[in-house]
Parts: structure tokens; sequence; C-alpha cells
């Protein structure tokens, strides 16, 4: 399931300066952009801190039954994540850690976070990017071909297969993969990642096939509904009669009038699943048991191991802050009106 | 389900113009998808009456053919885990729906009618809220909880969609309040909150409807999703989502076991989106 109600408006936020020019007015909006990002990243972080140790009692989910037992295990664990301390100092504290690079460490393994995470934030952007790489062309393909046969049989039955696709739960696409490519109907590629501790997935690439292919499937259907709906529209307008009315040839007319046109809010819309990618990912991982941030958090989650969970959830939304930024910024520059909106 | 059912024509409109709901009927997919949509939501609510054996009755070996659907993990039969295991979901995906959905357009409508500094800070938090990926949400808060309780995922569901809610419904507010029948409202000096209720908000029904109608997709696959990763109400009933992940280790001899409640949750997500998007073309469609 990919979320797709929220779509940015890039152009809300330019208020055209009135007196400055050019570089001043890009690095104004530029600023007040990233002074949005990191205003954004620390209520995030208020949130996730508020979240895993306010709302309920850390101690009581990780001891469980032995909480009224084992008083030393009790008293060990409330000294490790600093629960004398008043809630303020332990966000201070948590949050002096996040920006010096030491998160603390793990109450599972007694090991730094750092050390534990970075192995797996890698594998988990490889998995996005190759994700992201497959998808971008599947969709603007699948969008053209529907857009081509616009409104005819072809069109309603591609869109309707799309929308009933961007229904699925990532996870039923990737146990649907999983039963049809290798234990079900055929057993042609492994079922879920197995590799050794320190070795990335993908060394065998054979493992990746499936993950990836869940990604897009889960992700493509949006894009190409919102790349057809463009393409339409623009495929409406007065100068592309008037393209076709100079004789130029239809294949032309589509690649360079109306797909270039399309481009703009295709980025916004990639931006935007790439940035639900890093919470997609959560399951697809899991599904597939791929070394990655997702599948580690989720392990966190049941060990209650406040310090993971900190940690990749600020990851997570760090790199979801990011995508939207990026996105943005590319949006704002392939678009020539709101070019000239700020620099003039 | 069927919530557009309560526009009833009168045969007397029905002969003028078609109402809202004679054009849905028109629509082959707002059909379709309410038809799955209530089928699966009559499996769930019926299947704990009519299922075949118990919900935690073993009646045979782990992973066996016994039965329709084989068996579970635990000797437990399938057919019938299905039956039972729907029911949590579907309740607490409505929920969790009404719950965003009221949220979501008050917030939404609140900071359209306040505007200015209302507007500009509710919808700054709002945006940090839509920072966050919808499961993360729920799986941060599920770590300093020992065993979720039914109305914690009520919460956090419905939690994680009112942002997006909002944002609909500021969209949609924000054309409204400066009609000029919310200002003839202010003129005869009606109370803030009333013209809010009575103004605004009834002529919102239409989109919000149809944002609805996509919330409960997101419900549902949200609620299954939970349970899929392992945190239940209670470990030994049976839910969807759950039953993936229990019989997930048989996967290669006793496939029924993962692909019925998989399967299920399919079906029952498209129908829902294909109403939501039923919904969604009558709205646009309206005006002709």
């Amino acid at each position: 399931m990919v979320d797709v109600a929220a779509l940015p408006d890039a152009l809300e936020e330019v208020a055209p300066p009135a007196s400055r020019h050019g570089a001043a007015a890009w690095g104004s909006w530029l600023l007040r952009r990233l002074g949005l990002a990191v205003l954004t990243l620390w209520l995030v972080s208020v949130l996730v801190f508020v979240a895993t140790t306010a709302l309920g009692d850390p101690v009581r989910a990780i001891l469980g039954k032995d909480y009224g037992s084992d008083k030393a295990r009790v008293a060990e664990l409330e000294a490790q994540l600093h629960l004398d301390q008043s809630p303020v100092t332990r966000y201070l504290h948590w949050l002096g850690g996040l920006l010096t690079g030491d998160p603390g460490s793990s109450i599972a393994s007694q090991r730094p976070v750092s050390e534990l995470v970075g192995a797996n934030v890698v594998n988990t952007l490889v998995l996005v990017l190759l994700a992201a790489i497959v998808m971008i062309p599947v969709a603007f393909g699948i969008a053209m071909i529907s857009a081509n046969f616009r409104r005819r049989r072809p069109d309603t039955v591609i869109q309707t297969v799309m929308l009933a696709m961007a229904a699925l739960p990532e996870f039923v696409i990737g146990i649907l993969l999983v039963a049809v490519f290798s234990t079900t109907v055929l057993h042609v590629l492994p079922a879920v990642t197995l590799s050794a501790p320190g070795v990335h997935p993908w060394n065998d690439p054979k493992t990746m096939i499936m993950p990836v292919a869940t990604l897009v499937l889960a992700v493509a259907p949006y894009v190409s509904r919102i790349v057809r709906a463009t393409l339409l529209e623009v495929l409406d307008s007065d100068y592309v009669e008037l393209a076709r009315l100079k004789g130029i040839p239809e294949s032309v007319v589509m690649r360079k009038h109306a797909l270039l046109n399309a481009i703009v809010p295709g980025i916004q819309v990639i931006a935007l699943q790439l940035a639900w990618l890093a919470g997609g990912v959560v399951l697809v991982e899991k599904v597939f048991n791929y070394p990655g941030v997702g599948n580690q958090l989720v392990d966190s989650v049941n060990n209650h191991d406040v310090p993971m969970v900190q940690a990749l959830s600020m990851i997570i939304a760090g790199v979801y802050v990011v995508v939207n930024l990026v996105a943005d910024l590319l949006s704002i520059l392939l678009t020539p009106r709101a070019r000239t909106a700020i620099s003039s | 389900m069927t919530t557009t059912a309560d526009a009833a024509p009168t045969p007397l409109a029905a002969t003028r113009t078609p109402s809202a709901w004679q054009k849905a009927l028109k629509q082959k997919r707002f059909v379709a998808g309410s038809v799955i949509t209530l089928l699966v939501a009559l499996f769930a609510v019926f299947g704990p009456f009519l299922a075949p054996h118990g919900e935690n009755e073993v009646v045979g070996t782990p992973f066996s053919s016994a039965g329709p659907l084989g068996t579970d993990y635990l000797g437990q039969d399938v057919l019938s885990r299905l039956m039972y295991g729907g029911l949590e979901i579907l309740v607490i995906a409505l929920l969790a729906t009404v719950f965003s959905t009221v949220l979501g357009t008050l917030i939404g409508v609140v900071a359209a009618y306040g505007g200015g500094w209302w507007d500009e800070v509710i919808m700054r938090l709002n945006d940090v809220m839509l920072a966050f990926p919808q499961i993360l949400l729920s799986l941060v808060v599920l770590t300093a909880v020992n065993q979720p309780k039914a109305w914690m995922l009520v919460v956090l569901v419905g939690l994680s969609n009112a942002p997006r809610t909002a944002r609909i419904a500021r969209g949609v507010a924000l054309g409204l309040v400066s009609r000029d029948f919310v200002h003839a409202a202010e003129a005869l000096g009606e109370r803030r909150s009333r013209i809010i209720l009575a103004e605004v908000l009834p002529n919102m029904n239409a989109p919000l409807l149809a944002e609805a109608g996509l919330r409960l997709t997101f419900s549902i696959t949200l609620v299954a999703a939970i349970g899929f990763l392992g945190f239940t109400t209670d470990p030994g009933a049976a839910n969807w989502g759950q039953m993936i992940s229990e019989n997930r280790l048989a996967m290669s001899t006793q496939a029924w076991g993962v692909l019925a409640p998989v399967l299920i949750i399919a079906v029952f997500t498209i129908g829902t989106n294909l109403m939501a998007d039923g919904i969604a073309q009558v709205n646009q469609r309206g005006g002709d």
C-alpha cells in the first residue's frame, strides 16, 4: 500500500521576494527550506522520544513477567536508560548523543547502536535505489502505453489493473511472489535472503530480485496513474494540437511535447513514493528477511530495545525528509515558471 | 460499508436528475468494489458462527491436509481460523477510519477556518506527522508496550491516517470558508463552532466520503500489517495478518495456511479501493 493523497504543492512555498535578485533569492529560499527540514526533524525526534519512553514503561515491557521478581535487573535497566533523571534531561542527553553520532548502545546486545546499524543502512539504501531505478522506466512506460490508448479498452483494462494493484499491501505482494516463484508454483528464486553477517546481500544477486520486484510492484501503479493523468492533460492542450496540425508524427508529439511536461509531476510523485519506501521497506524486508533497517527495526520493537528503535526511526524519518527536500528542489529547477518566481 | 445508501432517491427526483446514489450504481468500479467489500465483511462477521471447528481446536497434526484448507502450525483448521480471524481486523479498521476521518476533518476545517497563524502552526505540525511513515508510528509506540490493546491499535492507526485526511479536508474547506453563505452566517453573529458544524461541514460530505473510503483501505492494510509483524491483542486468537507469519515456515508444503489469509486480505483491499475510487469518480462528475 502506498500513500498518494498528499501531493505537496511545490509552488505553495514560493513567495517571490520583491527586491532581491538571483543568488540571494535562491539562497534565502534554500535556507528557509533547510530550516523547515531541520524543524521537522526536531519535532519528529520529540515525537519518537515521547512515544518510546513516556507513553509506556520500557523496563516493564522488556522484563515482562519478571518485572516484579528481578529487582536487580530492573535497577540495572533503569540505570542504562537513565530513568532516574527527568524526561527533559534524558531527551537532551539523547539528542546530544544523536547529533554527535553516539545514539547510545543496544539493550539486547549491549553493543553501540551505530556499530549495529551501519551495514543495514547501506543494505536498505541499495534496495530502495535499485527499486527506484527499475520502477521509473516501468511506470512511465505503462503510463505512455495507457495514454496512447486513452479511454479505449486497453486503457480501461490497464487502469483497473493498476487500481487493484495499488490496493494490495506490500507484504501481500511479497508473499504472492514467494508463492509463485519459490514455493508453490515454481522453484527458481530463493524465498528469503540468507546472508552471513557482514556480507552484503547483493553478493548473491538472485536474492535481490524478489525484494526489488515487490517494491516496484507496490509503487509503480501510483506513479503510472499520476503520469498518465498528466499526459492526458497535456495531450489535450493547444500546443499539442498545433504540433499535430503541423504534421509532426504522433510518437514525436508523445515524446517531446507530452512526456517532457509530465516529468515534473512525475518527479514529485516519485519522490513521495521513494519517501514512502523508507517506511514500506519495513514490511518487505520482514517478508524476505532482508538484512536492512526495517527488519532490524521490527526485531528491536519486539525486543523493546528502546535505543535501537529511537535511532532507526530517526534514520527512516531523516531519509523521508531529505528525499522530499531534494524533490522540491528538482521540481522547482525543472519548472521555468517556478524558477523565475524565485529569482525575480 | 455502503454509507452512500442513506441518499435513497425518491421516485419523483429519480425521473429528473439522477441522485448521487444512482450515479454511483452506474459506476462499474463502485458496484464491483462494494459487492466484494460487502462479501468479505459478511464473511468476517458471520464466519465465527459458521466455522466448522473452534478457533483454537486442534483437528490434526500440524501442517497436514485435513479439512478443506488443511491445518496450521498447531494443527488447527485453517478454514475455521480464517473465518474467525477477520472480525477483529474489520472492526479495528472501521473504528480507526471513523476516528481518523472525524479527527482529520476537525483539524483541517479549524486550520482552514481559523486561517493565518492557526493555519500555519496546525499544518506545520501536520506535516511533521506526514513525515512519519504510517507503520513507523505504530512500531515506535508498540516498543514500550507489552501487549497492545484493541483501542491502542484503533488510536494508532487512526492517528497515522488523520494527517492525510486533514490535508484533504483543509483543501476542501478553504474553498468554502470564503463563500457567501459563510460570510452571511458570520454577519448574523453565529458562533464560530456553529458555523463550522452547520455551514462548512455539511458541504464537505462528498469529498470526505471518498477520502474515508481510501482511509479504510489503508487502515485494513495497516492493521493486517501490524498483525503480520507479530503485534496482536491476543497471540492465541486467529488474525489474518498473524496467520501469515505463523504458517510461513511450511509454505512449501502447506501453502493454504499462508495463501488463504493473503488472498482474503488482497481481495478485501482491492474491494475497498475500487469502492473508494468509484465514490471519487462520482464526485468528480457530480456537476454534469
